[in-house]
């Protein structure tokens, strides 16, 4: 059995007089240890799906979502109030795309972290020890003096360090990463990925990863799925996604990966038009 | 917090605001022992005495006696004769802080049949200074009660209707929009009858209180549905979600800090309105009664044509203490906000 399991998730938000299907019938499972991307541009329907599995989207009659959503065979779309709130951060986390949002100005990060392990793990006795150790293993120096700053005395790559120490605090059985770099520059991006990579083989967790950018899949990612206009329209390995694409979408997603020594005078863009033309002769 | 009141304390309008209102507030708190005269002992015989001013003569603190020269005014001019002061000396006995019987006073004659007038006295010969220390009781203190509940409801239908939105907040809101609708001084004026028809003086501080937060309480749970309704778009409040905390921790421990500073802020500007309200109320007879002492009763009295005509100006001191009072209120608001929101700093 797998640890999740998604299944014909339906998902559309209801404004006024309008509907809006975001998200049309995606099915994807992850077993533990393993690592799955679900890659796609914006608007793919990709955040929605990972703010689904523990039910962030604002309630009925705004948004419904249908369909099943199974964490160790129980229907999490099924589950009360309480028993939700015990699922969220203790066995699914999540880390944001932009991690000085994500932190409450008004509290110092080992404060916001302790909050978390209080409410998960009320037998750890020595709250500040664990916060500190919790620190430590993001790979934030001095963590016995930096777990009294605030979120702006610390850089973005810092502030998103935290926001992963705190979704690690509690040792969750699945991170959900949703766009973790998006905010970020570049080599700090690589850092990020690296720890969460070293995060990953040490605690055996396994990580949905929501991304945008194939760039950083290789070597991070078991599988892949990619969405496209609410769908998933491939998935697979990664090695095998991403040597033989099938679908149009994908080819021409990782054909917009800029290569350094290539000789491309333009970057390569989406011809979306292109891409319905081979959908429709493919039906 | 320590902080904020250190900032504060740097800046020169910060710090002069802050000494005149501490200064008013320990005046009220000791107005047993800075009063020259019980609150209420009338004297006939000296209606509208002018001010007597403390003097040096003949080695010691003194006030200067006056004698009426025409009953009709009444006018008095002095006889030349002087009444020596003592400092901490005993006079009539009053309650320090309501509980603890004492007789000192800071200034009293030390013949008890002398007369002190520091700030002159009323159309009933009552001490004008006295009431006037007495009556800040009342107008200081409204203004902290009165907010208190305000924001306490402000904050709890604003708070949650921006925080659960959907039907809380709709219904929420269009009842604050009712009450928002009512002109004012009308609902005041209405809910002053239905709520108190013959009220002693202590009872009617409490229903003054009452009808000024239930109008008050509108406007600040507007601004606050606002502002809570915008911090939980923010991606911290999807966090404190994800990590599995319940809607009234996040409300607790996320929307709450978030706002303490507009609270504070809104708080200090807000003030002077209670203080305004009460004063309308007691001047137009429906608030605080006599004997008893307010400031905006008490200028009341100074409405008559005769105290214009003849030039009784101490008789308009409780304006002046007002006067005073909002004005440190609002620059120490100004100086508040300045702090907590520099971007709002006025050129």
């Amino acid at each position: 059995m797998p640890l999740l399991s998604v299944e014909d998730l339906r998902i559309s938000f209801h404004q006024r007089d309008q509907t809006v299907e975001a998200v049309k019938g995606v099915s994807f499972a992850l077993e533990a240890g393993r690592t799955l991307a679900i890659v796609g541009e914006s608007g793919s329907g990709k955040s929605v799906t990972a703010l689904s599995l523990t039910r962030l989207l604002p309630e009925p009659p705004n948004c419904r979502v249908t369909g099943a959503i199974r964490y160790q065979g129980r229907d999490v779309l099924g589950l009360d109030r309480r028993s939700l709130q015990a699922l969220r951060g203790k066995e699914i986390a999540y880390v944001f795309q932009e991690p000085s949002s994500s932190l409450n100005p008004v509290f110092t990060v080992g404060a916001q972290i302790a909050e978390a392990v209080r409410l998960h793990l009320p037998e750890i006795k020595d709250v500040e020890a664990h916060v500190i150790r919790a620190l430590e293993q993001v790979g934030i120096a001095d963590a016995a003096r930096r777990h009294t700053s605030y979120p702006h005395e610390l850089s973005g790559g810092m502030q998103q360090r935290v926001m992963i120490a705190m979704a690690l605090a509690c040792r969750p059985k699945i991170l959900v990463a949703d766009e973790p770099t998006t905010a970020l520059d570049v080599t700090i991006q690589k850092q990020i990925i690296d720890l969460l990579r070293d995060l990953k083989t040490s605690t055996g967790m396994s990580v949905i990863l929501i991304t945008h950018n194939f760039g950083i899949v290789r070597g991070f990612a078991d599988d892949v799925a990619v969405m496209y206009r609410g769908l998933i329209v491939e998935s697979g390995p990664t090695e095998e996604i991403l040597s033989r694409p099938k679908h149009p979408y994908t080819q021409a997603l990782i054909a917009c990966i800029p290569r350094l020594g290539a000789r491309q005078r333009r970057l390569a863009t989406i011809d979306h038009a292109a891409i319905a033309r081979a959908l429709e002769t493919k039906i | 917090m320590k902080s904020l009141l250190l900032e504060v304390y740097r800046r020169p309008l910060g710090r002069a605001s802050l000494f005149v209102l501490i200064a008013l507030y320990l005046g009220a708190l000791f107005a047993g022992f800075l009063a020259t005269q019980p609150v209420n002992s009338q004297d006939l015989a000296h209606t509208y005495h002018p001010p007597t001013p403390i003097v040096w003569h003949d080695g010691g603190l003194a006030v200067p006696d006056y004698r009426v020269v025409d009953k009709s005014g009444p006018r008095y001019e002095r006889t030349g004769e002087y009444h020596r002061l003592r400092l901490l000396a005993p006079g009539f006995e009053y309650r320090l802080l309501g509980l603890l019987p004492l007789q000192r006073h800071l200034v009293q004659p030390v013949d008890p049949s002398a007369k002190v007038y520091l700030l002159g006295s009323d159309s009933t010969g009552r001490c004008v200074f006295s009431r006037l220390v007495y009556g800040s009781r009342v107008s200081l203190l409204i203004g902290l009660v009165g907010i208190t509940i305000t924001l306490f409801l402000g904050l709890l239908v604003g708070g949650l209707s921006g925080y659960f939105g959907g039907r809380i907040d709709f219904f929420a809101m269009r009842g604050v929009e009712f009450l928002m609708a009512i002109p004012s001084l009308y609902l005041l004026l209405a809910l002053r009858s239905v709520l108190a028809p013959r009220f002693n003086s202590d009872q009617m501080f409490v229903v003054i209180v009452i009808i000024l937060s239930l109008i008050g309480w509108a406007g600040a749970a507007r601004v606050l549905r606002g502002m809570s309704l915008s911090l939980r778009r923010r991606q911290f409040v999807l966090a404190a979600e994800s990590m599995g905390q319940s809607p009234l921790r996040i409300l607790r421990l996320h929307i709450l800090p978030n706002l303490a500073s507009y609270l504070l802020v809104a708080a200090t500007l807000s003030i002077p309105g209670y203080i305004l309200g009460e004063a309308a109320l007691s001047f137009l007879g429906l608030g605080i009664a006599e004997p008893a002492s307010s400031w905006g009763l008490m200028l009341s009295q100074a409405q008559n044509i005769k105290i214009f005509m003849l030039n009784f100006w101490w008789l308009l001191t409780p304006g002046v203490a007002m006067f005073v009072t909002v004005i440190a209120f609002n620059l120490l608001g100004d100086v508040l906000r300045d702090i907590v929101d520099p971007r709002m700093k006025t050129q």
